[in-house]
Parts: C-alpha cells; sequence; structure tokens
C-alpha cells in the first residue's frame, strides 16, 4: 500500500484533474494518494472525480488557498 | 404479480440497468470550429471525461481539421486550389484565431500570454495530453478531401473516418456536444 504525495499547486483547470488521475491509473488497488491544489474549482472537481470514478474520498482540509484530499485508488 | 414474476421483471430491469451503465461511459464531440477559444473548450473538457475514466471520441471536421495540422504543411503536390485553401487557412493550435477579440491575430497571443501568466495549459498541451490519455479523435475524411489535406499534413496519434466512425460511438454515449 504505497503512499504518494502530489504537489499540484500552481496547476489550473483541468491540470490537478489530469496528474492525479493519471497517478491514481499507476498505482495499485488500495494506494493512497494525497493531493494539494491551490485552484479554487479542485473542492467541486475533486469531489465530482472522485464520486464518478468510485475511488473513495477521505477528508478535504484546508490551509488558505490549498485544499488536500486524499484519495484510496478501489 | 406473482413473487416469480416480480423476480423476473427485477432480473430483466438489472440487466437493462447494466447496460445503460455501460453506456454512460462516453463522451463524443463534433469539433467543427476552427478557433481558438472553440477548440480549447472541446479539449477541456475531453481532458476532463479523460480524466474520469470516460472513453472520448472527437470526430474532427471542416475548420476544426485547422487544430490538428502540422505547423509544417505545405502546398506540395496539391492542385491551385487547395494551395490556396492551405495557404489561407492556419496550421495548428499555436496559429489559430480566436471567435472574438481576433485583432486580425494579435487577440490570441494576448489570451496566450494571460493564459500563461496563470498558469494555464496550452491548446497544444491539452491535445498532446488528450492523446496521451487514449482520446480516439477522427479526422473527416470528405473534409480533408474537400481542402486537400492529405494523412501527413495532420498529427500522429488520431484516426481517419468518416460519420459513421463518429455516429458508431454517439450512439453508445449519453454525451454529445457540438462545438
Amino acid at each position: 500500500m504505497a503512499k504518494t504525495t502530489l504537489d499540484l499547486k500552481g496547476l489550473s483547470c483541468p491540470m490537478p484533474i489530469m496528474k492525479l488521475a493519471a497517478a491514481v491509473k499507476k498505482g495499485a488497488s488500495g494506494d493512497t494518494f494525497e493531493a494539494t491544489s491551490d485552484d479554487a474549482g479542485f473542492e467541486p472537481d475533486i469531489i465530482a472525480w472522485a464520486k464518478e470514478t468510485g475511488h473513495p474520498m477521505s477528508g478535504i482540509t484546508k490551509a488558505g488557498k490549498d485544499i488536500t484530499v486524499t484519495i484510496t485508488k478501489k | 404479480m406473482t413473487t416469480d414474476a416480480v423476480q423476473e421483471r427485477i432480473k430483466e430491469l438489472e440487466e437493462r440497468l447494466e447496460k445503460v451503465e455501460a453506456n454512460r461511459s462516453n463522451l463524443t464531440m463534433v469539433l467543427f470550429s476552427g478557433d481558438f477559444d472553440k477548440a480549447f473548450a472541446a479539449f477541456i473538457i475531453a481532458n476532463g471525461a479523460l480524466a474520469m475514466g470516460k472513453e472520448v471520441t472527437i470526430f474532427v471536421t471542416f475548420w476544426g481539421l485547422d487544430v490538428l495540422k502540422k505547423p509544417t504543411m505545405t502546398g506540395a503536390g496539391k492542385n491551385f486550389l487547395e494551395k490556396m485553401v492551405t495557404m489561407m487557412r492556419p496550421k495548428g493550435p499555436a496559429n489559430l484565431p480566436t471567435s472574438k477579440m481576433n485583432f486580425a491575430g494579435i487577440g490570441p497571443k494576448l489570451f496566450n500570454y494571460m493564459m500563461g501568466k496563470k498558469n494555464i495549459a496550452s491548446l497544444q498541451t491539452l491535445v498532446d495530453t488528450s492523446i496521451e490519455f487514449g482520446v480516439k479523435i477522427v479526422a473527416c475524411q470528405m473534409s480533408m478531401d474537400v481542402m486537400g489535406i492529405k494523412r501527413e499534413d495532420l498529427i500522429d496519434g488520431i484516426e481517419v473516418g468518416g460519420v459513421a466512425a463518429y455516429l458508431g460511438s454517439s450512439f453508445n454515449s449519453n454525451t454529445s456536444l457540438f462545438i
């Protein structure tokens, strides 16, 4: 169960989701991915993405502009 | 209704639902426009859908073909009218006009500058990324014939086909856009 940290700061839509999707695709089932983005649209995007792809998402934390989420590959 | 009949009905509905859900995975688009801003919207949506694990087919026709042209495309081996069309149309993502505020070609440069400052991916990057993620781009054979565009005038990683190739994907999708 590998843990990957993704720094997606500075990227604009749709790149944060693209980079996260690419990383999750490469990973194995059960791997976790902690992604941080400062794109204002990241929160609704990641919620929709997780719902659609079925990879469980746990906890959204916010610090200033940064939004961090953890995705577990299903 | 008897219990058996109800159970049979449930089974039938489950099978139908499975079919419907399998088809939900597709997005198809017709990219008709060769405008920078419209192509940009098309490829943003395509990339988003690909990231969400969907199959994406883009049928590229008429002016949309400008997006797929190699910047090095020449009129060599084409007839007079084809040469003229080749000369007059922009070639590739970096050379497209915007649909509004084009200002004789200054508009796109301005938008590219503004987008670059905000670290927004360029149209070229979006096209490349979508191909990397397995988008199916189908260039319209008929439009290519009309304008004298040859397969080698267009970028790699795409297919050439007809309307049936697009419709085959479109009938199996629940989202279809014309841009």
